[in-house]
């Protein structure tokens, strides 16, 4: 019989204490997929970020349910890098290297995407990246589920022209990359279709005061006005549009009303009869959107926040790659990339999207809607959009070791 | 004819607007010396004063006039009296200080009203001249600037308090030995510089909006009008506003309005360059 006296009991006691943990998590890891979500929940983009956050969560919450990955359950963590760019690549390298993640969904700007996609792709973490945003990415260690300019501005032009019954645009545009580039693609296929951008009107993004722009478009007298502002402070356009008396005069259609939740911070007054374009609306009137979003307000509450894109895609995003890793039998970076680029697809909220292997952006369905009194009306809808823009310049097909953002240079 | 009355408008409405979002820290930075690196903040809290307390019934008058200037006059007794009083005479402090209390502020903001509470439309309707339109709104602004100023001046000039005040910033040690308490005149012009920013916040949430972080927007521009004034408050904030904005309107309509952000920060670096002192430095320096 083996003596075991209270100090060596004590000893085992104090190890198992140490050590105990560290064994289960270890024997329990084996058999969850650590995944994780990277987005702002707090700081001055959390609005784009919450309800990114939820779907993200419910997509996971579904896929657990249903029995998980390979039957393995999805282990979830998110990380907030408070609107911070330095945090996000301090948690992209702590996803990747501590928690071992098998892939990362976040980012919201570009800057937030840029500055996690070399952190990734060092650490071989598949990446996947949701906002619509201004194109030209061409990395294989990522996958851009968003809209690019090109996909919404290509039939967003003519309709907005045919719509409002005009060809003379004037465009407003914030003063960043995605502005200038969407400014650009506005004048291609206007010119295109027949019209004309008889100015096009850079602001930075502090600006507040639209006074001289105001003045300037009532000497212009355009048809349309077409509005790629963004932020808070440009949100004062729309209510000194109407204090001017302009509203009713002439019409305007947007790329970014909305993004912002704009629809929110502006009154019926302001906001209604504003034509928008994007990949995805919660008035989408399909059965996969209507089951979708009785989930989503059933999970969350009624008063959760309101779907944008930027949402719907990470719920597409979840989805698709659950289903590359269930189909390459493994979630290995590079057996799931590879079923990925078998052109893989999901019927989702948003309509069909299917990955592009060539430029890892999707083809997905484009949505025209009007807003009125804070909800949006479709009011066309163009199947199967692919990134046109994009795969002008990037086929990692051919050079899969491609790894930049091209800066789109559109010929008009 | 159409063309150059709309341009003098909209040059007296930018001319406004950035003496209305200035005439706050004019008193607290330019007369007290206290970097107030909180003063967009303040005008957000303004703005949010005027916007919930019209929401919850009062009328939108009463809401901009009384409610937003007292509570963020109330505001600024408070924070005076815990944390600015103890750094009187030590700039670099101020805005260390008032930098935290300017994100606390956007932080407790958000905490409570979330990152969307909508604005007000602008009351009033639009003036139409020729094929122009403009705000009513915009042109009332620019009466209540005026008759800000106005009220600034006769206070600072006429009444006793106003004596004591300009007294008290320029010899604190004379005006104590004199028999006034320093300590309460700093408390009540913070107070009043506090409440007039609020009002300012009051005033132009309905043009251009209220959210946490619009705070922002305006700082910059705020303290490059009151650096280039100058000493004297009132003439150096009217005068700089004057200058600033006229440069900014004309460039924007002649060029673009990138350019005329540019043109506004390059005239006031250019400015500071030839006039260290700001425009009061060296023109209308005996006035207030």
């Amino acid at each position: 019989m083996v003596e075991i006296d209270r100090r060596t009991l004590m000893k085992l006691g104090a190890a198992t204490a140490i050590f105990g943990p560290a064994y289960i998590r270890n024997a329990y890891a084996a058999e969850t997929i650590p995944i994780a979500g990277i987005h702002d929940a707090s700081g001055g983009i959390d609005i784009y970020g919450r309800p990114m956050i939820n779907c993200l969560a419910l997509a996971v919450e579904e896929i657990n349910a249903a029995g998980g990955v390979l039957g393995r359950k999805l282990d979830l963590v998110n990380y907030d890098p408070q609107s911070n760019m330095q945090l996000y690549t301090q948690y992209a390298t702590e996803a990747a290297t501590k928690q071992k993640a098998a892939v990362v969904f976040g980012g919201i700007l570009s800057a937030s995407r840029e500055a996690m996609r070399p952190t990734l792709k060092r650490f071989r973490t598949l990446y996947f990246y949701s906002l619509l945003y201004e194109g030209g990415v061409c990395d294989r260690n990522i996958f851009c589920m968003g809209s690019t300019p090109a996909q919404t501005l290509e039939k967003f032009t003519p309709f907005v022209m045919k719509h409002f019954n005009g060809k003379k645009i004037y465009t407003l545009a914030a003063d960043y990359n995605y502005g200038q580039i969407t400014a650009k693609w506005i004048k291609k296929f206007a010119t295109e279709n027949g019209g004309d951008v008889v100015a096009t009107d850079f602001f930075p993004l502090d600006v507040s005061d639209f006074g001289p722009t105001i003045r300037k478009i009532q000497a212009a007298k355009p048809d349309i006005i077409m509005s790629v502002l963004v932020g808070a402070a440009h949100n004062s356009f729309y209510r000194q549009w109407v204090a001017a008396g302009m509203k009713d005069k002439i019409p305007m259609a947007s790329t970014t009303f909305g993004i912002g939740n704009e629809q929110v911070l502006t009154s019926p007054q302001e906001h209604n009869g504003i034509i928008v374009s994007y990949a995805y609306f919660d008035g989408i009137d399909t059965p996969e959107n209507k089951a979708f979003l009785a989930r989503y307000y059933k999970r969350f509450g009624e008063k959760a926040d309101g779907l944008t894109e930027g949402a719907a895609m990470t719920y597409h995003a979840v989805n698709l790659w659950a289903k590359a890793a269930t189909m390459a039998g493994s979630v290995d970076r590079e057996k799931v990339t590879a079923a990925l680029e078998t052109g893989l697809s999901f019927t989702g909220p948003a309509g069909k999207t299917t990955i592009d292997a060539a430029t890892h952006h999707d083809t997905l369905d484009v949505y025209i809607a009007e807003v009125r009194d804070g909800k949006y009306k479709v009011l066309q809808s163009y199947a199967q959009q692919p990134p046109a823009d994009t795969a002008a310049f990037c086929n990692l097909k051919a050079h899969p070791n491609d790894n930049k953002q091209y800066v789109i240079d559109v010929k008009i | 004819m159409d063309h150059i009355v709309i341009i003098l408008l909209q040059l007296a409405v930018t001319i406004a607007n950035l003496a209305l979002i200035c005439a706050g820290l004019a008193i607290i930075f330019g007369m007290m010396r206290v970097i107030n690196f909180a003063h967009g903040e303040f005008l957000m809290l303004g703005g949010y004063a005027a916007i919930v307390s019209s929401r919850a019934g009062v009328n939108l008058w009463l809401a901009m006039f009384v409610v937003a200037p007292t509570v963020v006059g109330a505001i600024g007794i408070v924070l005076e009296r815990l944390v600015i009083r103890h750094l009187y005479g030590r700039m670099i402090d101020t805005m260390l200080a008032t930098w935290g209390i300017s994100l606390a502020l956007i932080g407790l903001v958000t905490v409570i009203f979330g990152n969307t509470v909508s604005g007000i439309s602008p009351p009033l309707g639009s003036l139409a001249v020729g094929q122009y339109a403009i705000g009513l709104y915009e042109l009332f602004l620019v009466a209540v600037v005026i008759g800000l100023y106005g009220g600034g001046w006769l206070v600072l000039r006429r009444t006793s308090f106003g004596l004591l005040a300009r007294g008290t910033m320029q010899n604190r040690v004379m005006a104590a030995a004199l028999g006034v308490d320093p300590g309460r005149v700093y408390s009540i012009t913070f107070a009043i510089g506090a409440a007039v920013t609020g009002l300012a916040g009051a005033l132009i949430s309905p043009i251009t909006g209220v959210v946490p972080t619009i705070g922002a927007a305006y700082i910059a521009k705020a303290f490059i009008t009151v650096i280039s004034g100058g000493t004297a408050i009132i003439a150096g904030a009217l005068a700089a506003s004057t200058l600033l904005g006229s440069i900014n309107t004309l460039f924007s309509f002649a060029f673009s309005p990138v350019l005329g952000e540019v043109a506004l920060l390059a005239a006031a670096v250019l400015l500071l360059r030839l006039l260290p002192q700001g425009i009061t430095g060296r023109f209308f320096r005996r006035s207030l």
